[in-house]
């Protein structure tokens, strides 16, 4: 029997914010612990939360982003449970009026493209960590209480592991690029739980399913989801029960296995958060965020494609990565040479930042380097080739132009005639073969002839100028 | 004899204005009235005796040279042992925090400071304000002035009772369910609950936050209409602290109730009510009419729920605000435990008492799984209906007179084997919290036993005006708050 896989998520995202939820502490990662802790997110007696309205924005931000309703009223509510990194035993969530409802997101799939729905997203605070020490107990470091997240579920509309990669990537290209937030995932800051289930194909009635929390990287998701359903068709074929419960994904392993859960018995006793006031958000409040969201990926590849007339390939490349496509248009605002600057940007860049063990957002020189190297080749002063190697310099150096570069290496092409015909004329005479192999019709000599004047000057020859020179030179020899 | 602990506020601010005391000298009256009556009443859980001291003979230089800031300045007053004080113990009364200094204020704490206000003492309390006679307290058994036999009620019974006995000029308490009010109608002091949010919560140990408000105990209606100008107004560090509004309870105070509607219900005025309760409110109504106020007959149908409402909405607040107590960061901490579990369990186990620990069963059960709808939910809808009571009811009336209690204070033991019965002290209280109204109780004389008796007005939220003013009014003819209990050392 055949099986169909229903996988959906629940994705948890820090928002960029500078201070917590409830308390101005900083949200800043890596601290000395318990240094970003104060009576409120420590929990002490008698003190009180005040919602950070950064939170509801960024929130309603990551909702019109994935295309949710927004709500003109939602509410938060207390999540209460016992645990040492938690200081109120109660987490403060949303319950049952979330702030975004009802979106849905694109993808496209190698099957084409899907839609996958977003059944709500609602703001919440993370909780502390705990950190085992060998034999000497457990400490409890609280910078991270209090630190907003956004929860996002999913409908169970994905059905296989390369989807799944897809669509996490894609909210993760989304959250990144609305400014929401970061989305570091070495620190923490975006997080997969999967819900899987499997059931035989085309049957329309769910499987039992299983959860796979805190899924860190791109890869632990794609091989979590395979070996998942994987396990639960086995299971189903040798005629066993699936249980449902929350599994350990272990990444070095590549196995999942069931974890001793006590959360299965928790009854978390949701109720509305008195201490805090509803949150209300009109429409035209709701319209004002909206306006400050940047340009989401989809709309720039258009713009890209119909105002720069560059083709779909690098549209979509450069508008994948926000820091990319930001590089492009200062760039372009500079010098209008969208194609060049895309070439650039796609072909001899990425393997340089390789190379330098950089990310797209750390290119190290400016865009305006970028358009002066390019107004370099444009007008002549050196050639592609040379403006490769200036842009290796650039790597090294990147505070010094490319003119910089160019002038104290003396790179500029060799643009007096005089001069260059001089070299010609000589490296036509120390090579009679070859002007004997073009009289007899051998075309392939004059790249001979033209790499010889390239090596003579060491590459600062115009091309189409010493081409010129050397037909004549070698038409006049022909003649003579 | 000034006879200084027995004086008002505003007298004492008068004596001080005129030159004929000093601030020393009022506190040290009222640290020698604590000398002598504290080892009977046992308000306090803490007294800051000298440091207040210190502080007075600062104010004396500082008074003779500037004046006086405000009728506050350079007066002692007490906390209820549940509001946050830096440095100082703040033990609501538990086990569980019975060496907790926290290291900030609460926001009231601050606002009377600014004020010159001269901390004197934290009150005794039912443990976690959870209880109707200080009985709950595992620290201190708080008596009442009146008679050392007898409650003081309570929560806030420590604040209550050392308003009563000259131990402090004013105080300040917090009302869940009737926890300013009760008390003070059993000590025979002036008790204000005000409008839900015009007091800032920060601060303030939790009990259940929809309905906590915290309020004061005075001598005497202006008093009071004093001490709560001094503490009202927006505080941007809690979220449900109302935009800032002005209230003014002092311009027209003694302006009088002449065409003012006061509302009676027959609700109030059911079996349990204490004989000599209902002819004073008789005489109430019969001293509003002659002032010239009209008194008007309004339902009050909603009685008989208020009290599961509120104990189901209060419980159920209660089980989580009370779930930080679990000794991993402050507290008290059990000493021999096997694991996490066991330390949450034995820390708590010990470190609460019995009503805590049956509030938060009761909470706790309330928000379950399957239980959810048919407890706190259906409370919820209660708490609505209430609400809608309420605003039918001032539609009719400016203000609703009712007894503050069914019953005056009574003996130590007699309520504490059945908590129902104990639960019914705030039958005639709760409502107001369940809608957010404000409401005082007031003196209005003694039953045969020598126990003080207490009426309260309530009012539609933001009306402490117009209730102080027809407190002072009724106040002023009766002269009942110039009562003064006797005192232990003879």
């Amino acid at each position: 029997m055949e099986y169909d896989i229903v996988i959906g998520m629940e994705i948890h995202a820090e928002l960029a914010t500078k201070s917590k939820i409830f308390c101005s502490c900083p949200t800043e990662f890596g601290a000395d612990e318990n240094t970003h802790a104060c009576p409120v997110c420590l929990g002490m007696p008698g003190v009180l939360p005040v919602l950070n309205e950064k939170v509801v924005e960024y929130a309603a931000m990551a909702g019109l982003a994935l295309n949710c309703k927004i709500a003109n009223f939602s509410k938060m509510d207390r999540k209460n449970y016992f645990y040492p990194d938690l200081p109120k035993a109660y987490q403060t969530s949303q319950f049952d009026l979330p702030i975004c409802t009802g979106g849905t997101v694109t993808i496209d799939t190698p099957d084409g493209k899907k839609d996958v729905g977003i059944t709500r997203i609602h703001i919440e605070e993370d909780a502390g960590k705990l950190i085992h020490e060998g034999g000497g107990g457990t400490l409890v470091d609280v910078n991270r209480c209090g630190v907003p997240l956004i929860e996002i579920v999913t409908e169970p509309d994905l059905t296989n592991a390369e989807d799944a990669r897809i669509f996490a990537e894609k909210i993760r290209d989304t959250l990144e690029y609305t400014g929401v937030s970061d989305c570091k995932m070495q620190e923490g800051s975006i997080r997969f739980d999967v819900n899987l289930s499997v059931k035989p194909k085309g049957s329309t009635e769910l499987g039992t399913r299983t959860e796979m929390k805190n899924l860190n990287s791109f890869r632990a998701l794609m091989r979590a989801v395979q070996y998942e359903s994987k396990r639960q068709i086995i299971e189903l074929k040798k005629g066993n029960r699936i249980i449902q419960e929350t599994r350990k994904w272990d990444d070095a392993k590549g196995v999942s296995s069931s974890m001793r859960s006590k959360e299965e018995a928790h009854d978390y006793r949701y109720f509305p958060e008195p201490d805090l006031v509803p949150i209300v958000l009109s429409d035209e409040r709701i319209e004002e965020i909206r306006s400050t969201l940047p340009e989401l990926p989809e709309a720039k590849r258009l713009r890209y494609v119909n105002d720069f007339g560059l083709p779909e390939y690098d549209a979509e490349v450069l508008t994948a990565k926000k820091a990319l496509s930001d590089f492009f248009e200062e760039s372009v605002a500079l010098i209008d040479e969208p194609k060049m600057i895309s070439n650039w940007l796609m072909v001899e860049i990425p393997p340089l930042l390789k190379e330098h063990e950089l990310t797209a957002e750390e290119i190290p020189f400016t865009p305006a380097s970028l358009a002066e190297l390019i107004g370099l080749i444009q007008d002549g002063t050196i050639s592609g080739k040379i403006a490769k190697s200036v842009l290796a310099d650039m790597f090294e150096a990147p505070e010094k132009a490319p003119k910089t570069i160019v002038d104290e290496k003396g790179l500029a092409q060799m643009n007096d005639s005089g001069e260059l015909e001089a070299i010609i004329e000589k490296i036509v005479d120390e090579n009679p073969k070859s002007v004997e192999d073009i009289a007899g019709g051998n075309k392939k000599a004059y790249g001979f002839l033209t790499g010889q004047v390239m090596k003579a000057t060491k590459g600062k020859a115009n091309p189409q100028e010493a081409n010129k020179i050397i037909r004549e030179k070698v038409q006049a020899k022909i003649d003579s | 004899m000034k006879d200084l602990a027995n004086k008002t506020v505003t007298e004492l601010h008068a004596l001080m204005a005129a030159g004929d005391t000093t601030p020393s000298e009022i506190t040290k009256a009222v640290a020698v009235r604590i000398a002598e009556e504290e080892p009977v009443v046992e308000a306090y859980v803490t007294t800051l005796v000298d440091q207040a001291e210190e502080e007075a003979s600062a104010c004396d230089a500082r008074v003779k040279e500037h004046g006086l800031a405000g009728t506050l300045d350079a007066i002692p007053y007490a906390l209820k042992d549940n509001m946050c004080t830096d440095g100082i113990l703040t033990t609501c009364s538990s086990k569980i925090l019975s060496n907790f200094k926290p290291p900030y204020n609460c926001t009231v704490y601050n606002r009377l400071e600014d004020k010159g206000g001269i901390l004197i003492g934290k009150t005794n309390m039912d443990e976690f304000a959870m209880g109707s006679s200080c009985e709950t307290s595992a620290l201190r058994r708080t008596t009442n002035p009146w008679n050392p036999e007898y409650v003081p009620g309570g929560s806030s019974g420590g604040s209550a009772a050392a308003v009563a006995s000259g131990m402090a000029p004013y105080a300040l308490g917090s009302d869940t369910g009737g926890s300013i009010r009760q008390p003070a109608a059993l000590c025979g002091v002036v008790g204000m609950k005000p409008t839900y949010g015009l007091v800032s919560r920060y601060g303030l140990v939790a009990f259940a936050s929809s309905l906590d408000q915290i309020g004061t105990f005075t001598k005497d209606v202006e008093d009071c209409a004093v001490v709560m100008d001094a503490i009202v107004g927006h505080d941007a560090k809690d979220s449900t602290s109302v935009p800032e509004q002005h209230i003014d309870m002092l311009t027209g105070l003694k302006s009088g109730v002449k065409g003012m509607k006061i509302g009676i219900s027959q609700a109030f005025m059911g079996e349990g009510l204490q004989d000599e309760i209902r002819k004073s409110l008789d005489e109430a109504i019969r001293v509003y009419t002659e002032l010239g106020a009209e008194i008007v007959d309004v339902d009050f149908t909603m009685l008989d729920y208020a009290l599961p409402a509120y104990y189901l909405i209060a419980s159920a607040e209660a089980s989580s605000n009370l779930a930080r107590y679990d000794g991993v960061r402050y507290g008290v901490r059990a000493e021999d435990y096997d694991g996490l579990v066991d330390m949450y369990v034995k820390s708590r186990s010990e470190g609460f008492g019995d009503e805590v620990k049956r509030r938060i069963m009761l909470g706790t059960y309330a928000l379950s799984a399957g239980y959810y709808d048919a407890y706190y939910k259906k409370a919820m809808k209660v708490r609505t209906l209430i609400i809608q009571e309420y605003k039918k009811v001032y539609q009719s009336c400016d203000l609703l007179l009712t007894p503050t209690t069914a019953t005056t204070s009574f003996k130590f033991g007699e309520r504490t084997a059945n908590p129902l019965e104990m639960y019914l002290s705030d039958l005639y209280t709760v409502p107001v919290n369940i809608a957010g109204i404000p409401a005082v109780s007031i003196p209005a004389g003694l039953d045969a036993k020598g126990l003080p008796i207490g009426l309260q007005l309530a009012g539609p939220a933001f009306s402490e005006d117009t209730i102080l003013k027809a407190a002072w009014a009724y106040e002023d003819q009766t002269r009942y708050t110039d009562l003064r209990a006797p005192l232990q050392k003879k």
